[in-house]
C-alpha cells in the first residue's frame, strides 16, 4: 500500500522528548519516516513513549528536539490548530463530545474550516456509510451507541475533513475481541479504498502485525529497536528484544501473514472410493501426482463402504480432466502416494480403497484466500498431512506441511 | 425604620388581630405592597446573581488557567461566605451607607464561593478524552471552551446557580436592615410592632419565591441538556 512515488509523509528526526522531572526521556533520538498511503504500527511495552510519539506529529506534545516534517512541510512552522485541521486523529476512549449528536461530531473539523452547512451533511451522511453506520444514526447522541458504534464514528470524524494523515492512539484497546477483529478488518477494508498516511499505536503485536504495512517496535525510552515489514520482523528479529517481544509463535505469525494462493500447491488426482489401491496409483502416477483425493461419488454419501454395484473399477471417470462427473463427489480421504505403495507392498491388495480410509478422517478443504496459519491448523486437525485447495475444480491440488514450511524460508 | 404598614388601624382592631398568627384581612388590604416587595426581591436577587456570576467567573477563568490561584481565591470566598450577613451588613453600613449598592455588595459577596467552586468543578468534569479530542480536532482553545467544555460544565454551573439563587433569596430579607430587604421589610414591620401577620407573610413568600426560582431553574437545565437524558441504545 505504499504509495508508488515513494513520496514521505511523515519525516521524523531525531526527535527526543524529556518530560520535567523525568528520570530520563520518554523518546530519545528518534528517526523515522513514513511513506504516503502507508499503514505503521507503533508497538512496544509500556513507557517506550509510542503514545509521545504520536502526540507529537499533531503538536498534543510538544518535542524538547528534533524536528517532525508533514507531507514535506515542518508542522512547527504552521499555526497549532491549522495542523491538526489537517490531522485526523482517533484515540481508544473515543473522546466524542457527548453533547453533539453523532452528525455534530463528524462534522466538526469540516465546521472549524468553514464549509458550507450543505457540503458538512452531505459529507457526514458518506462517512456514516463509509464506516458501516445506519444513516439515520446521525440524529442520535454518542451515549445511546454501542462502544464500537462509538469507536466507528471517532473514525469518521477524523476522516470528515478527508486529511492526509490518520493517528490514531490504541483505537481498539477497549472493546471485545470480536468487535476488536471486525474493526480491524473494517479499517482495513476503509484503508483500501481511502489510503490514507496511518500511524497506529498499540501495545498489541498482533494487531500491529494485522494493520500494519511496516511495524516500528519501540523500546524503552523510545529508541527504536527495529523498523521493517511484519514479515520482515517475524523473520529476522534484530535483536533478544524484538524477538522476546514477538513472541515464541514468530513463524505462526508469518503463516498468518500469507495466503494459500500464495504458496505452491501440488496436484492430485481424484479417484472413487470403489477403486483399488493399485488403480489410484496408477491414475495418480500418470498424471504425476503424489496426492491421491478420494471421492465418495455415492448419493447418500453415508454408506461408501458397502456400495458395490457402481462404475467405481472405471476409474476414468474420476481422473479429473475429462468427465462431466468429476468433483460431484465429496471428499472422503486424501491419501499420498507413498503410504499406498507402502500398503501395497505390504500386501493388502483387493479390498477398494475406500475401504483403507480412517472414518473421520475427512481431507480439510480449505480456499485461496484462507491464511496459511488457518491451513495448518486445518492439516494438524485432520490428521491427513495436506489441505485440499477447494476452490480448483475440477483439477484437484493439495497444500502440503512441505509446502508450508517452504513459504517461511 | 421601614414604611409603617396599616399604623394608623384602631387598637382594637390590632388587638383583634394578635389573636390569630395570619390576619388574612390584613393581607389582602396590604397587596400592593406584596407586590412591590415581591419586585424589589427580585432586583436584588438578579442582580447579586449576575454581577455575581460575572465576577465569578472572571475569577474561575484565572483559577483554571492558572491553578495556583485556585486556593487563594477558594480561601477568601469561604471567609466572605462564612462571615455573618448581618455583621456583614453591619459593617458596610458605616462605609457605602444604607442602600440598594451596599446590599448588593453583601449578596454578591456571599454568591462568590458558591459560583467560582462550581464553575470550576463543571469544567475540570469534562472528561479528558473529551478535551484531548477537542484539542486533536484543532479547536483554538476559545472555541473549546465555549463550544465544548462550558456545555459540558453546564449541569454543574446550573447546580450553582440554583444554590446561589436560594441562598440570596433567603439573604436579600436579612438585607432589610440596610433598608433594601424585599420581603425582609415586612419581616421588620412585623418584628417592630410584635404582629406576626407580616413575619409569616415575608418568610412565606421568600420561601415560595426560592421555590419557584429553584424549579424553574431545574427545567431550564434539562430543556438545555437534552443528550443528558438520551441514555442506553444497544451496547
Amino acid at each position: 500500500m505504499v504509495a508508488a512515488d515513494g513520496e514521505i509523509a511523515v519525516s521524523i528526526r531525531d526527535l527526543t522528548k524529556q518530560y520535567p522531572g523525568a528520570p530520563s526521556p520518554a523518546v530519545r533520538g528518534l528517526t523515522l519516516d513514513v511513506a504516503a498511503g502507508e499503514v505503521v504500527a507503533l508497538v512496544g511495552p509500556s513507557g517506550c513513549g509510542k503514545t509521545t510519539t504520536l502526540k507529537m506529529i499533531n503538536r498534543l506534545i510538544e518535542p524538547t528536539s528534533g524536528s517532525i516534517q508533514v507531507l514535506g512541510r515542518d508542522q512547527a512552522a504552521l499555526p497549532v490548530h491549522e495542523l491538526r485541521r489537517s490531522i485526523g486523529y482517533v484515540i481508544q476512549q473515543i473522546g466524542l463530545f457527548p453533547h453533539r449528536t453523532v452528525a455534530a461530531n463528524i462534522g466538526v473539523v469540516p465546521r472549524l474550516l468553514g464549509w458550507p452547512k450543505a457540503q458538512i451533511s452531505a459529507r457526514v451522511a458518506e462517512l456514516l456509510a463509509l464506516v458501516g453506520l445506519p444513516a439515520d444514526a446521525g440524529r442520535r447522541y454518542p451515549s445511546e451507541l454501542s462502544g464500537g458504534q462509538q469507536q466507528r464514528v471517532g473514525v469518521a470524524r477524523a476522516l470528515a475533513a478527508d486529511p492526509p494523515i490518520l493517528l490514531m492512539d490504541e483505537p481498539y484497546s477497549a472493546v471485545d475481541p470480536l468487535v476488536r477483529a471486525r474493526l480491524q478488518d473494517d479499517l482495513l477494508a476503509l484503508q483500501a479504498q481511502v489510503g490514507k498516511t496511518i500511524v497506529i499505536v498499540t501495545h498489541d503485536i498482533d494487531e500491529a502485525i494485522k494493520l500494519g504495512d511496516r511495524v516500528a517496535i519501540l523500546a524503552q525510552g523510545g529508541v527504536l529497536a527495529q523498523y521493517d515489514t511484519p514479515d520482515e520482523l517475524l523473520r529476522a528479529p534484530a535483536d533478544d528484544f524484538v524477538a522476546a517481544f514477538l513472541g515464541r509463535e514468530r513463524s505462526l505469525r508469518r503463516l498468518g501473514l500469507r495466503r494459500v494462493d500464495e504458496v505452491r500447491a501440488e496436484p492430485a488426482v481424484a479417484v472413487a472410493a470403489t477403486a483399488t489401491a493399485a488403480e489410484a496409483l496408477a491414475a495418480a502416477d500418470g498424471m504425476g501426482a503424489r496426492w491421491v483425493v478420494v471421492l465418495d461419488n455415492d448419493n447418500d454419501n453415508d454408506n461408501d463402504n458397502d456400495n458395490d454395484n457402481d462404475d467405481g473399477t472405471d476409474n476414468d471417470n474420476y481422473d479429473g480432466t475429462d468427465n462431466d462427473n468429476t468433483g460431484a463427489g465429496e471428499p472422503v480421504g486424501l491419501v499420498a502416494t507413498a503410504e499406498l505403495r507402502h500398503h501395497s507392498r505390504a500386501g493388502a491388495v483387493g479390498g477398494t480403497i475406500g475401504d483403507g480410509l480412517e472414518p473421520d478422517r475427512r481431507p480439510p478443504v480449505v480456499d485461496a484466500t484462507w491464511p496459511l496459519r488457518e491451513v495448518l491448523d486445518a492439516v494438524l486437525r485432520s490428521g491427513c498431512g495436506a489441505a485440499l485447495v477447494g476452490d480448483r475444480m475440477p483439477a484437484r491440488c493439495v497444500i502440503t506441511l512441505d509446502a508450508l514450511a517452504e513459504a517461511l524460508r | 425604620m421601614t414604611v409603617p404598614l396599616a399604623a394608623t388601624g384602631a387598637v382594637v382592631a390590632q388587638a383583634s388581630r394578635r389573636d390569630t398568627l395570619v390576619s388574612w384581612g390584613w393581607v389582602s388590604e396590604h397587596l400592593d405592597d406584596v407586590w412591590s416587595r415581591t419586585v424589589e426581591h427580585v432586583q436584588l436577587t438578579l442582580v447579586a446573581l449576575a454581577l455575581g456570576f460575572a465576577v465569578s467567573s472572571a475569577l474561575a477563568a484565572l483559577a483554571v488557567r492558572h491553578r495556583r490561584t485556585f486556593a487563594p481565591i477558594t480561601w477568601i470566598g469561604s471567609i466572605l461566605y462564612t462571615i455573618p450577613s448581618v455583621a456583614l451588613f453591619g459593617m458596610l453600613i458605616p462605609v457605602t451607607g444604607l442602600g440598594f449598592w451596599t446590599a448588593e455588595i453583601a449578596l454578591v459577596s456571599y454568591t462568590i464561593l458558591i459560583f467560582v467552586r462550581n464553575i470550576v468543578a463543571g469544567i475540570d468534569g469534562v472528561p479528558a478524552p473529551v478535551v484531548e479530542a477537542a484539542d486533536a480536532m484543532g479547536y483554538t482553545r476559545w472555541q473549546r471552551l465555549r463550544a465544548v467544555e462550558l456545555p459540558l460544565a453546564l449541569p454543574t454551573i446550573v447546580a450553582g446557580l440554583r444554590i446561589a439563587a436560594v441562598t440570596v433569596i433567603g439573604l436579600v430579607t436579612v438585607a432589610a436592615v440596610v433598608g433594601n430587604g424585599g420581603y425582609g421589610a415586612f419581616i421588620l414591620d412585623g418584628l417592630d410592632r410584635d404582629f406576626p401577620t407580616p413575619i409569616v407573610l415575608g418568610a412565606a413568600l421568600s420561601v415560595l419565591l426560592a421555590a419557584t426560582v429553584d424549579a424553574g431553574l431545574a427545567l431550564a437545565e434539562r430543556a438545555l441538556t437534552p443528550w443528558a437524558r438520551r441514555r442506553g441504545g444497544e451496547r
